[in-house]
């Protein structure tokens, strides 16, 4: 574990190195400490995939102060139990009208589209950030079979409710926005409603299955194509 | 009752003091550029702490008062006139129904704050009325100030008309020295290129906004080209593989991979935000020690601001 100075108000910790399961579960375990320990004096947490980025109240505390109390807590946490979060179903959609480049990555990594929904699908993923956009959750690790690089220009206009892979991660966009992911369907689950509580179905920690549905269904469940 | 927008110039937003404890579902803070300015502003018209007010980026904004109130103008000098009358700034003022507000082209400095008495009367999201025109969040509608929007506010017949004295009044300038936290990734950077940041100018580019401000300048080299997404934190410096320093700011993305040489005191930055393109950036290095000493000075020097009253 490592701890930073990240600004006037701000440190960052360091839970590992790489993307895996364990390494999430203690940036879990770590944020729920931290938020306990720190009360008043914290502002804000980005926990992402192997750190978390503390921001205090520099008027009520300092980085002295908050560096002992954060080192404090970790030393009492217990080894992280990696089963922290619920498990989300999210319907989806495959079909190229859903996902235009669902073809294409079949003709790239040799597999048929039917195999490569079977694989998509049958792999559970860990949310292990959320940022980009709100609601935009990072899902890991797909399968290395069916790993894609991001676009060479990425798209100005991908639709809301797509799904998506960039190397060996996925995602889910939460609103119509610019992007480079391939697309490979469509979930009609809304992934950020600012009036809905919570206005998320994920946080991080939690694991999402994707469960392929048919059109119709996926038009009676509000999607859109 | 509200103030009409007739023309909303090049960029004017509803803003409050930003929007707190949302990072983990991907929104970032918003709020003003220049919290003292905007703080001010609240001050002198009596306004609770973090009351909304409108940023005006570059000036060009025309109000007409459906209303009658106060109102008052602080930060960049923008020639400021009620029906064609010029009036001064960081000053509060009053206005009756039927008048027209209306604001130039700043002359230096960039952005100013104009704020209402009990302020704007805008319904919250997430806790805050910080509009961030990325996230479609805040404001009216999640956008910047349209023609004919009506920005409501209450009608007021008494308030001080209390000003802040010129001698008080910050001075704008064309160059900003922003004092930088190293201590943060700086392993990934030797020290030649530390040195060549450290001791070189930039120049505002024109590619600077509220999400961060990017400077040309000499290109810095990092050994790494990203790192594993991580949070970003208010005033950190990222350096993107063509060298050229981006400040990162109140709309900033929550989370990013590039690797970053420092993080810009908040109060510098506030400096940074009031400088248009072409504008002069230096950077010094100081310890987390001294920042949070000049914090708590600049703090200080706020509260101890006084205002006097005006006689009519």
């Amino acid at each position: 574990m490592e701890l930073h100075n990240a600004g006037e108000n701000a440190l960052m910790l360091y839970l590992g190195t790489e993307t895996s399961p364990g390494v999430s579960a203690r940036v879990q375990a770590a944020a729920s400490a931290v938020e306990a320990i720190l009360g008043e004096d914290l502002i804000d947490l980005v926990p992402s995939y192997a750190s978390l980025l503390i921001i205090y109240n520099a008027y009520t505390t300092d980085h002295m102060s908050v560096s002992h109390r954060v080192w404090a807590c970790l030393e009492q946490l217990s080894e992280a139990v990696e089963n922290g979060g619920t498990t989300v179903v999210l319907p989806t959609y495959y079909h190229p009208e859903a996902g235009e480049d669902l073809e294409h990555l079949a003709d790239s990594t040799g597999l048929s589209t039917d195999e490569i929904i079977n694989i998509h699908s049958g792999t559970d993923y860990r949310v292990y950030a959320i940022g980009f956009a709100p609601g935009f959750a990072y899902l890991g690790q797909v399968d290395e079979r069916i790993a894609a690089p991001r676009l060479a220009t990425p798209r100005l206009k991908v639709p809301r409710g797509a799904v998506a892979i960039a190397d060996r991660q996925t995602a889910v966009y939460p609103a119509v926005s610019p992007g480079g992911w391939n697309l490979i369907g469509r979930c009609p689950q809304r992934m950020f409603d600012p009036t809905a509580t919570p206005t998320m179905p994920v946080s991080v920690g939690d694991r999402v299955r994707f469960e392929p549905i048919e059109r119709a269904r996926f038009l009676a469940l509000g999607g859109e194509l | 009752m509200s103030l009409r927008v007739i023309q909303p110039g090049i960029l004017s937003l509803l803003q409050d003091s930003g929007r707190m404890g949302q990072h983990r579902i991907g929104l970032t803070n918003g709020g003003p550029l220049d919290p003292d300015a905007f703080n001010t502003c609240n001050r002198l018209l009596g306004n609770s702490p973090g009351s909304t007010a409108i940023e005006v980026s570059f000036g060009g904004l025309q109000l007409e008062s459906e209303v009658d109130t106060f109102i008052c103008l602080t930060g960049a000098v923008m020639n400021l006139r009620i029906n064609n009358i010029e009036q001064p700034r960081w000053e509060v003022l009053q206005i009756k129904a039927g008048d027209s507000i209306n604001l130039e082209f700043a002359e230096r400095g960039c952005r100013a704050y104009l704020g209402v008495a009990g302020g704007f009367q805008i319904t919250p999201s997430f806790g805050s009325t910080a509009t961030v025109v990325r996230e479609h969040i805040g404001g009216l509608n999640g956008e910047k100030l349209g023609a004919g929007d009506a920005l409501p506010c209450a009608e007021v017949r008494e308030r001080e008309r209390l000003y802040l004295n010129e001698t008080q009044q910050p001075r704008y300038q064309d160059t900003a020295t922003v004092r930088v936290i190293p201590g943060y990734q700086q392993h990934n950077f030797d020290r030649y290129q530390q040195r060549r940041f450290f001791s070189h100018g930039f120049t505002v580019s024109d590619r600077c906004d509220r999400m961060g401000y990017r400077l040309e300048g000499p290109a810095i080299e990092c050994d790494i080209e990203g790192i594993l997404s991580e949070g970003i934190c208010f005033g950190a410096i990222q350096i993107p593989a063509d060298g050229q320093p981006i400040v990162l700011l109140n709309d900033r993305q929550t989370i990013g991979g590039y690797p970053k040489i420092g993080s810009a005191l908040s109060l510098d930055c506030a400096h940074l935000a009031q400088l248009r393109p072409g504008g002069d950036v230096h950077f010094a290095a100081i310890t987390p020690h001294a920042a949070h000493n000049a914090l708590h000075l600049a703090q200080s020097f706020q509260q101890r601001l006084t205002f006097k009253e005006r006689r009519q």
